[in-house]
């Protein structure tokens, strides 16, 4: 299981890239193993500003839907069009091609309360 | 579903997470989910061959000459129209009105048959069947003891020949024939499956399990064969219309809403014959169908269906992205009056009614 050391993580299998007060968010790579393949990637938040914690988006797997949840408060100011007519790319490249959003956090300090590679290598029981 | 400590175990279940199945507990049995991923072998079995593992199913024999007389009264189809070497679909009706199981029926020979049976229900259907066993049937519940194997999709003939010397090519669908398999005597294969695919179900014994598995996994590779899971069989199920008990048919669903008017013959009494009969005649208020999503989206089981004024009509009982047809489709009961191919329906999908149109079954009609 690929868990990237320099990302933070969600207890809800999300990953965050902070880069300065923008925060880039997908699903781990545990967490697209678990759903299968994918075939819809739905966000529609684009432009919208939203609390930690509130869903921006849905997977839809063959078999399976996952909400997506905001791992840090902000604005959703770039979605991944690409996914559109490419959402297996969350499957086979999910910490790169298949990133989700970017956000622009109002409050880059929530940034701290996410998890470790580490810490969620022991959520995922690895 | 939660991990139980009191889990059933099919024979090869170390093998197929060796392998690099994903195990799932289902119907009580720890169940390869997926190998490889669901698409891949959805598509090797539409296309070209796969195995599944499928030995959680149940299997009872029923001895004697009084066998078909018991099968008469519990099943709803007419078993008296098996000849030897056949096989029937078929349900268990209950007295409510609703269906107990649904069912493979084997005549074996005249006072011998084999029924097959779901994993979730074996002892419901055990218990159902013995309680209407007035006249002394012998039965034996063989799930036990008994693999099954399916192997499944077009090249499913040419795959497995060299393993046995029943013509498998020549087979008709819904036919059996006992003999030989991978050097193993009395192994049961069976021109039947739950793919639409075409290809075989072949039953036998545990201890000869890993042989006939192996067997069939080595010849297999010269046809590229794939190891299938059960995710790949339930959406090559759906996408041929195929109900699947616990979701499409249940305790309290009858068969004519189920439109499994084919199976259930008025041509005898068996349970409950009377009230389905009236059904038939009067007609039913709500009717099982199957619809497409005309846009973008996927029903899943739970999700409301709706009309265009936005009013409930009905529930989605099954459903799945389509690999074959690359769209939503799905089945749920609906008012009658929304029963018609063509009609214009509604899937409440999170906040947004997305359009779906009903069509005739199967989705998949094969090439």
């Amino acid at each position: 299981m690929n868990i990237p050391a320099d990302l933070k993580y969600t207890k809800e299998h999300e990953w965050v890239k902070i880069e300065g007060d923008t925060a880039t968010v997908g699903i781990t790579d545990f967490a697209q193993s678990e759903l299968g393949d994918i075939v819809y990637v739905e966000i529609e938040t684009e432009g919208e500003t939203l609390d930690a914690d509130e869903v921006f988006g849905t997977v839809e797997a063959v078999k399976t839907v996952s909400d997506l949840y905001m791992p840090v408060s902000g604005e959703v100011v770039e979605v991944n069009e690409a996914l559109e007519d490419e959402p297996e790319a969350v499957n086979q490249d999910p910490y790169g091609k298949g990133w989700m959003i970017k956000v622009k956090m109002t409050n880059p300090e929530e940034a701290e309360n996410l998890l470790t590679a580490d810490q969620y290598k022991e959520l995922i029981g690895q | 579903m939660e991990v139980s400590e009191d889990l059933k175990h099919i024979r090869l279940e170390k093998k197929h997470a060796d392998l690099g199945a994903k195990m799932v507990p289902f119907a009580g049995y720890l169940m390869p989910l997926q190998y490889t991923g669901l698409i891949d072998e959805h598509h090797a079995v539409r296309n070209n061959v796969g195995m599944f593992d499928v030995s959680h199913m149940g299997e009872f024999i029923l001895k004697g000459e009084k066998a078909l007389d018991l099968i008469q009264r519990v099943t709803s189809n007419d078993a008296s129209k098996l000849t030897d070497g056949k096989v029937q679909y078929s349900c268990l009706p209950n007295d409510k009105g609703g269906i107990v199981d649904d069912l493979l029926v084997y005549r074996i020979n005249d006072d011998k048959y084999m029924l097959v049976v779901n994993a979730s229900n074996i002892d419901k259907d055990w218990d159902w069947i013995s309680k209407h066993n007035t006249d002394g049937v012998e039965m034996e519940n063989i799930s036990d003891n008994t693999s099954l194997l399916a192997v499944q999709g077009p090249n499913a003939a040419k795959a497995l020949q060299a393993l046995t010397d029943i013509d498998l090519s020549g087979m008709k669908y819904y036919t059996f024939e006992i003999g030989t398999f991978a050097g193993v005597k009395d192994v049961l294969v069976s021109a039947t499956g739950y793919t639409g695919a075409g290809g075989f179900e072949i039953y036998f014994n545990n201890d000869d399990a890993e042989k006939i598995f192996d067997a069939i996994l080595e010849e297999g590779k010269k046809h590229d064969l794939k190891l299938a899971g059960l995710a790949a069989r339930d959406t090559l199920r759906l996408e041929m219309g195929f109900c699947l008990y616990g979701n499409d048919i249940d305790d309290t669903t009858s068969p004519i809403e189920a439109g499994l008017g084919w199976i259930t013959k008025f041509t005898k009494e068996f349970v409950n014959s009377e009230a389905l009969k009236k059904q038939k005649e009067q007609g039913v208020e709500r009717k099982l169908v199957g619809f497409e999503i005309t846009e973008k989206g996927i029903p899943r089981q739970g999700y409301d269906l709706v009309n265009a004024q936005g009013e409930k009509i009905g529930t989605v009982t099954s459903g799945t992205m389509s690999p074959s047809l690359n769209k939503g489709i799905g089945m749920g009961y609906v008012k009658t009056e929304y029963a018609k191919p063509d009609t214009e329906i509604f899937v409440q999908i999170r906040k947004k009614q997305v359009p779906a149109k009903v069509v005739k079954l199967p989705f998949y009609k094969s090439k």
